[in-house]
């Protein structure tokens, strides 16, 4: 038979006897409350303004470090909040639903930065570092991508040598989210060329290791807020504990970590669906032609129906997805919800800026910014097309 | 937040998938082809239980709850849509409104026997005139005495041509529109009372859809499901439970059509390779396996929202819409992959992409489960 969501997990126990619950805990309700409240009061205003100058939200990242929001999994010993991956996902959803640049900078600084230190540093490198990503006062990067290697992660050319008590690292990482604001960086190279993809080893990279550099803000076509560059190695050098696992797991961790990540680009896109649809339904009360609110047309209510529809759909997925993290259908399931997620969020923008009409082009409506930030959601963390990939190599392997 | 079957829940689903593959699946094609009523496999699904599957011991149910029912209807219309669809109706559309409207009495003397799978139910709403718009109906039902005397016609009733009950909606004053609808519960040997013969459809060709017709039947008012006007507001609520069953009904079509499209495409080899070592066809059964998994929650969650919210009406209509609309897509795809054999009666895809197409339309067609998701979403967000 094909695995199915109802195929129960390897890793649970037989014993559940409960069932399904749709529900969420107390603790979980009250969190989104908490995010949802500090994402309308503080993260709001001015949102706008800060994707027109493409202004990185600094101050805001510090006051969500404070409220542990940007070490949601991390164990309570390393200053985490240590919550499930349904809680991170809430959080995400909430602060997308108000600023997906914001969104994408706090995903980036948990999931991919702190989760792999997390789940494969050594003892005296967590200590070191995951306190300071947990509590806001360094955020976090994640360097996999290379201007000549990115669907196709084993390709590449960044290189690491060991010297002594020093890993040396010479190469390019391209399309960083949060360069020359993080202040560690988890970064794939290669440390035997000859090994193919099982020669690649991952390392954490302090912004103030010498021969790092930053380049320039990248231009992109939405995330403005959110800060994209590239980050070169020239001869940096950094600690030999600095090595995440062993030697020769480096994609091994970069997948796994992408696995987990991914929820949080599901949330994200969810968050920003959301927020489509509001806009769309309350411009479409609003909003007189005819004679009649264009809500009264029945062409309007379907868009907003379908709309709806998709993101029930698309939440039930990531969350069931989030709920069966560490299960051995873990990977299939973000996925899905990665794939689900990111493409109905696109078609939500593209439908709530239709019912819009010409306003929505323009830039005093918030669709036209979620219209060109929800774009990437369906590329960053492995695009649409890997997503597939990766779901259909789980069907076939039976 | 929880997506595990409980134990219980886990030993049903491989019971009724045993019982369907060794049952249910050796027939499925053939009585596609004849359209004859399956009525051993109701009396067969009705000594596992399955007949009342949510409904009480004491009212010869199973003593189950509505995501055990979802699982259920996936399992036979994985394997044969038309017999899930009988057993959709008579779970939901029947079993359902009797226990939530019906009186001690009604219960003991009509919902044991059906619970039980002794008797067989369907639910007669549907008019001529009367689709989306039941409110339009033109059945009458006069008072007299303490008997009600029904006059008029209905079309489109699944298990029609077999059931022994039928739960009729007839207007008890046509000026009152919705609010003289009124519900009766009908033996089908009342005089009176007669069915037409089974019309060949698209799909779900052995489901027993047939015509009814009263004339001068007379009932007695103990037989009234609910009060006088009271109808309409029975059927509505009915039809939210209905729409689970569909919903599951579609993820069963479309579960059952992937598996088929995922063997073929492991099995058919073209260029000098598997199908499935194609990137296309890797990226069709990946959209599809995405498609049913979400369905399949969106299913399972309107059903935990009927065992636990007060209101489920928006999650079963977006649970009906999208495993409506996901299994015509699946099954155009499943077809796909299979090529021109697809297209022929050898394999099982035709079929799957034909009875696919009905769960878009009944119980509230897909433009009716819009119209009350936008008034959700306008007016209740």
């Amino acid at each position: 038979m094909v695995a199915t969501l109802s195929e129960p997990a390897a890793s649970a126990a037989p014993e559940s006897t409960a069932g399904i619950d749709f529900g969420l805990t107390e603790d979980q309700e009250l969190l989104r409350a908490e995010v949802r409240r500090f994402a309308e009061g503080r993260i709001r205003p001015g949102t706008a303004e800060r994707d027109r100058e493409h202004r990185f939200p600094e101050e805001i990242l510090r006051e969500m470090g404070e409220m542990g929001l940007l070490g949601m999994m991390v164990a309570e010993a390393y200053g985490g909040a240590g919550l499930d991956a349904l809680s991170y996902c809430l959080a995400i959803e909430e602060v997308a639903r108000v600023c997906p640049a914001t969104a994408v900078t706090m995903s980036v600084t948990n999931s991919v930065c702190a989760w792999p230190i997390d789940n494969y540093g050594g003892e005296e490198l967590k200590r070191r570092v995951l306190p300071s990503l947990a509590s806001g006062q360094a955020l976090g990067g994640f360097g996999l991508t290379e201007p000549g290697s990115g669907s196709d992660a084993a390709s590449l050319r960044t290189t690491a040598r060991r010297e002594g008590d020093f890993w040396v690292l010479d190469g390019e990482k391209a399309w960083i989210t949060n360069a020359g604001f993080a202040k560690w960086y988890v970064v794939m190279a290669r440390t035997d060329p000859a090994a193919g993809k099982h020669g690649i080893s991952s390392f954490v990279v302090p912004s103030e290791a010498p021969g790092f550099a930053v380049g320039k803000p990248e231009e992109k076509l939405g995330l403005h807020a959110s800060r994209t560059a590239a980050i070169f190695f020239n001869q940096c050098r950094i600690p030999a504990e600095n090595l995440l696992g062993t030697e020769g797991q480096g994609l091994k961790i970069a997948f796994a970590t992408l696995n987990h990540s991914r929820l949080g680009i599901a949330a994200q896109a969810v968050g920003i669906h959301q927020r489509a649809l509001e806009l769309a339904a309350q411009y479409a009360r609003d909003r007189v032609q005819f004679g009649v609110p264009i809500a009264q047309h029945q062409a309007v209510q379907f868009k907003l129906a379908q709309i709806a529809t998709e993101l029930a759909a698309a939440r039930v997925l990531t969350y069931a997805a989030a709920s069966k993290e560490g299960s051995r259908d873990a990977g299939r399931l973000a996925a899905q919800a990665k794939l689900f997620a990111s493409e109905a969020a696109n078609r939500a923008c593209q439908e709530s800026l239709q019912i819009h009409g010409g306003n929505g082009f323009h830039d005093d409506y918030e669709i036209s910014r979620l219209y060109r930030d929800v774009r990437v959601t369906t590329i960053y963390e492995g695009t649409s097309e890997m997503q597939r990939l990766v779901i259909a190599r789980h069907l076939l392997q039976k | 937040m929880k997506i595990e079957l409980s134990d219980e829940q886990r030993m049903l689903r491989e019971h009724v998938r045993r019982f369907a593959e060794e049952v249910v699946a050796p027939r499925a094609k053939e009585i596609d082809e004849t359209g004859e009523f399956p009525r051993s496999f109701f009396d067969q699904a009705g000594e596992l239980g399955l007949g009342g599957v949510a409904m009480p011991e004491e009212y010869g149910g199973a003593g189950m709850d509505t995501i055990a029912y979802c699982l259920v209807i996936e399992e036979i219309s994985r394997v044969c849509a038309t017999s899930g669809v009988i057993l959709s109706v008579n779970n939901s559309l029947v079993c359902d409104p009797l226990l939530k409207y019906g009186t001690e009495e009604q219960k003991k003397e009509f919902l044991t026997p059906l619970a039980a799978g002794q008797k067989l139910g369907c639910f007669a709403l549907t008019e001529p005139g009367a689709g989306s718009d039941p409110a339009g109906l033109r059945t009458t039902a006069r008072r007299d005495g303490d008997d009600y005397v029904l006059n008029g016609n209905k079309i489109f009733i699944t298990n029609g041509t077999d059931a022994d009950v039928a739960l009729v909606f007839a207007s008890i004053d046509l000026a009152k529109k919705h609010k003289g609808i009124t519900c009766f519960i009908v033996p089908a040997d009342t005089p009176g009372y007669s069915h037409g013969t089974h019309e060949f459809k698209l799909g779900v060709n052995a489901s027993g859809t047939t015509e009814l017709a009263f004339e001068d039947m007379r009932i007695p008012a103990r037989y009234r499901l609910g009060e006088d006007g009271e109808g309409f507001k029975i059927a509505m609520s009915t039809l939210d439970g209905g729409r689970i069953g569909i919903a599951a009904q579609a993820v069963g079509i479309a579960q059952g059509a992937f598996e088929e499209a995922l063997k073929y495409s492991q099995q058919r080899e073209q260029f000098g390779q598997h199908l499935s070592d194609f990137q296309a066809i890797q990226f069709y059964l990946a959209d599809m396996s995405t498609e049913i998994d979400a369905g399949r929650l969106l299913t399972w969650k309107a059903a935990w929202a009927k065992e636990n919210l007060k209101r489920y009406t928006l999650e079963a209509a977006q649970a009906k819409l999208y495993a409506s609309e996901m299994a015509q897509r699946v099954t155009n795809k499943a077809l796909q992959i299979h090529g021109g054999y697809g297209y022929t009666k050898e394999y099982n895809v035709e079929r799957y992409f034909r009875d696919a197409r009905i769960t878009e339309i009944y119980e509230g067609t897909s433009e009716i489960q819009k119209m009350v998701i936008a008034d959700w979403v306008l007016n209740r967000a």
